[in-house]
């Protein structure tokens, strides 16, 4: 079957056909299918290879995580499990797997008063969203799994679902921590919707379509070397960093933790969790971080293109999950350097700063449209974007009383 | 209709029945989110795909956890001891049965609903947002100032109150308030936590 | 049956049962709960009025429905904010506690 592969070039190079392998043999193996059953086969493939990836990479990103931290805080991370059952250390990296052996055998308590249909159901009803999501963001040239016409409001649709199932988690536990935790993740899960929502609106005013591809598209193209990704403008830079901070807050990482601060509240809305819905809620956790730093990926950061002209032999979805693993080793920095902000702090910042912030960035991105191609575009949007910055900071920041800063490092 | 049409209909009223007459005001939260996905589901198969998802990222993602917040803020989350029907409830039911009745009776025997079936309609968000922008911006406007004008008021209403030191009528109000009796039903975790064995 | 009917049977069904909970249930969340169900259930009149009827190219019934959710989602806003700050007074969501006109 390669051989016929790389028979029926018919003008393709080998980048081309590396780059489109994966939709060459979705197409061969649909083509082994009666045609009537031809969509459903389609549909059934697409379907099937997010979940396997995507947990494939969750796998791997954990550990990743144990290590990246273990790093930073001057201590090795795990290092001993590499393929079970032999000495191959491979560094760490099979340690996936006693953890996942271990959550699938762990007993499932379940408190007696919790109330236990809908204690079953929200890590499902955390899943089933966070799955859906993956559906529109394109992983590659023609690799999307569904082009719907309104794709970007539909992952933040099924975005606002997740927080359903982080309240029915909460109330049927039963525990009044639990019930805090819960409340608070709400709160500051729907207060950081709003920045990421309208940091994602000034993308889709410029390129003028909800559709994930279009969007890509409109960031394929290349001015003396340099791709045309919108993080490359002022209003594109500002919006991806406030998409950014919204995407650590919804995502529930520190510094935004604070529902599931286990030295605070021990787990937050999913204390009562044991053995595999733990295990379950991780996964939603880290599938919906991957998620929303694609999403971030394919509005601001041009999606599958390569960021250099010179580079565009590169394999697109290559490009694409090279700029997620990018992304998420930020967020893991992120996670072992920043203290845990406080609900006022993390409240009064997403109001009075990400949001007046996110609103100026809209004005900017249709000033930057409408002034043509002038490098004085750039100075009037950066210009705008700073001044409110630096306003919007000051309101912030003039009646704390911060005390001088002092560092002790470890010898 | 199609069997996926049924299905969707027939869990969108389930739904909504649950809603309505199950005990636990959660349970009631709950079976409407399920209820207003299905109307979701059904805005999709009648090819209204902007309608659909709006309708997801607005009720199920707001309204649903706005009344979820309600229900644990008016401290309402327990399942109830006392009756969950009003007095005269049979009138009420027996009311809801005419207007299905008539509404129902309408819909099969009337004369002027289209008899063909038009093909499915090209409904673009580029189209909806030229609409917006040209036939129905007025609407948009009005649609902006309300939102601004129920988002300020909802928060002037269920803002607490600042107790006034110099006046005596809200001093009054809260002696009133403490001579009450205790509610009957104390919130959820006090009253079980014995029994709960959390 | 048309698909058109079908529709309007759910709806009129919707309707219905979101009548019988808003002016049968005690606690005047679910009398809201009641109101958004008989909302949803006009919504969905509009859209199969607009799938199925004549001219479905001036999506008038897409738009009727875009703001009738805005709307909707406003006043359940304004109008748990309302329970709320009753409950504050009255110390009790039950509707038929709430008799006294004076506050």
């Amino acid at each position: 079957m390669m051989l016929e592969i790389a028979l029926e070039l018919d003008g393709r190079n080998m980048f081309e056909t590396l780059d489109q392998i994966f939709v060459t043999l979705k197409h061969q193996a649909v083509g082994f299918v009666p045609d009537a059953w031809q969509p459903l086969v389609s549909a059934l493939i697409s379907v099937a290879l997010i979940p396997l990836v995507f947990a494939t990479l969750f796998a791997f990103v954990t550990v990743f995580e144990r290590k990246g931290i273990g790093r930073i805080q001057n201590r090795y991370g795990p290092n001993r499990v590499g393929i079970p059952l032999t000495k191959i250390r491979l560094c760490g990296f099979g340690q996936f797997i006693p953890d996942g052996i271990k959550s699938l055998t762990k007993e499932d308590i379940v408190p007696r008063a919790a109330d236990q249909v809908v204690h079953f159901l929200a890590p499902v009803v955390l899943l089933i969203p966070v799955l859906l999501a993956y559906a529109v963001l394109p992983m590659g040239r023609n690799m999307t799994a569904v082009d719907l016409d309104a794709g970007v409001l539909f992952f933040f649709a099924v975005g606002g679902a997740v927080e359903l199932s982080v309240f029915m988690a909460g109330w049927s536990s039963h525990n009044k921590y639990s019930l805090l935790g819960a409340m608070r993740a709400i709160a500051q899960m729907i207060s950081y919707e709003i920045p990421l929502i309208l940091s994602a609106v000034t993308v889709i005013m410029i390129v003028g379509s909800l559709k994930t591809v279009d969007i890509v598209a409109a960031q394929n193209h290349y001015t003396f070397g340099l791709a045309h990704w919108f993080v490359f403008t002022p209003w594109g830079l500002a919006g991806f960093i406030l998409f950014f901070i919204a995407s650590l807050a919804e995502s529930n990482r520190t510094p935004f933790d604070l529902p599931e601060a286990e030295s605070e509240i021990i787990a937050g809305y999913f204390t009562e969790y044991s053995g595999f819905k733990f295990a379950l809620f991780f996964l939603g956790e880290y599938l919906g971080m991957f998620a929303i730093n694609g999403l971030g990926i394919t509005l601001f950061l041009g999606g599958w293109t390569a960021p250099f002209s010179f580079l565009t032999w590169g394999p697109s979805y290559v490009w694409f999950f090279a700029k997620l693993m990018a992304l998420v080793f930020a967020f893991i920095w992120i996670r072992a350097t920043l203290p845990r902000l406080r609900m006022d702090q993390l409240m009064n910042f997403a109001w009075k700063f990400m949001l007046p912030l996110s609103l100026v960035n809209i004005v900017a991105a249709g000033v930057w449209h409408f002034m043509g191609h002038s490098p004085l575009r750039w100075v009037v949007c950066t210009s705008l974007i700073f001044g409110a910055y630096a306003i919007l900071g000051w309101g912030l920041m003039h009646n704390q009383k911060l005390g001088k800063r002092t560092y002790h490092f470890a010898d | 209709m199609s069997p996926v049409f049924l299905i969707i209909a027939f869990v969108t009223l389930f739904a909504a029945a649950a809603a309505m007459s199950l005990r636990n005001l959660v349970h009631c939260a709950l079976s409407l989110v399920v209820a207003l996905a299905g109307l979701a589901a059904l805005y999709l198969q009648l090819d209204a795909q902007f309608v659909g998802f709006a309708q997801i990222l607005v009720y199920v993602g707001a309204v649903a956890i706005l009344i979820v917040f309600a229900v644990l803020l008016t401290r309402s989350d327990a399942t109830p001891n006392q009756a969950i029907l009003a007095p005269g409830w049979i009138v009420g039911i027996a009311v809801s049965a005419v207007v299905f009745a008539t509404l129902g009776w309408a819909a099969l025997n009337s004369t002027g609903l289209p008899k063909e079936m038009s093909p499915a309609p090209v409904a673009t968000v580029k189209n909806i947002g030229d609409m917006l922008m040209t036939q129905y911006v007025l609407p948009l406007e009005v649609i902006g100032l309300l939102l601004t004008a129920a988002l300020i008021g909802a928060v002037i209403i269920a803002m607490k109150e600042e107790p006034l030191s110099n006046s005596g009528r809200s001093r009054s109000d809260g002696a009133s308030l403490s001579k009450k009796s205790e509610p009957p039903h104390v919130g959820s975790y006090g009253s079980e936590k014995e029994g709960g064995g959390v | 049956m048309t698909p058109l009917q079908g529709c309007l049977l759910v709806s009129a069904l919707l309707f219905a049962i979101g009548l019988a909970g808003a002016v049968t249930r005690r606690n005047a969340i679910l009398a809201l709960v009641g109101i958004e169900l008989m909302l949803n259930a006009a919504n969905l009149n509009f859209i199969a009025f607009w799938r199925y009827g004549p001219h479905p190219e001036a999506l008038s019934g897409m738009m009727v429905v875009i703001f009738s959710i805005a709307i909707a989602a406003a006043e359940a806003a304004v109008g748990l904010a309302l329970i709320i700050a009753i409950y504050r007074h009255y110390r009790t969501a039950n509707l038929d506690e709430m008799k006294n006109l004076k506050g």
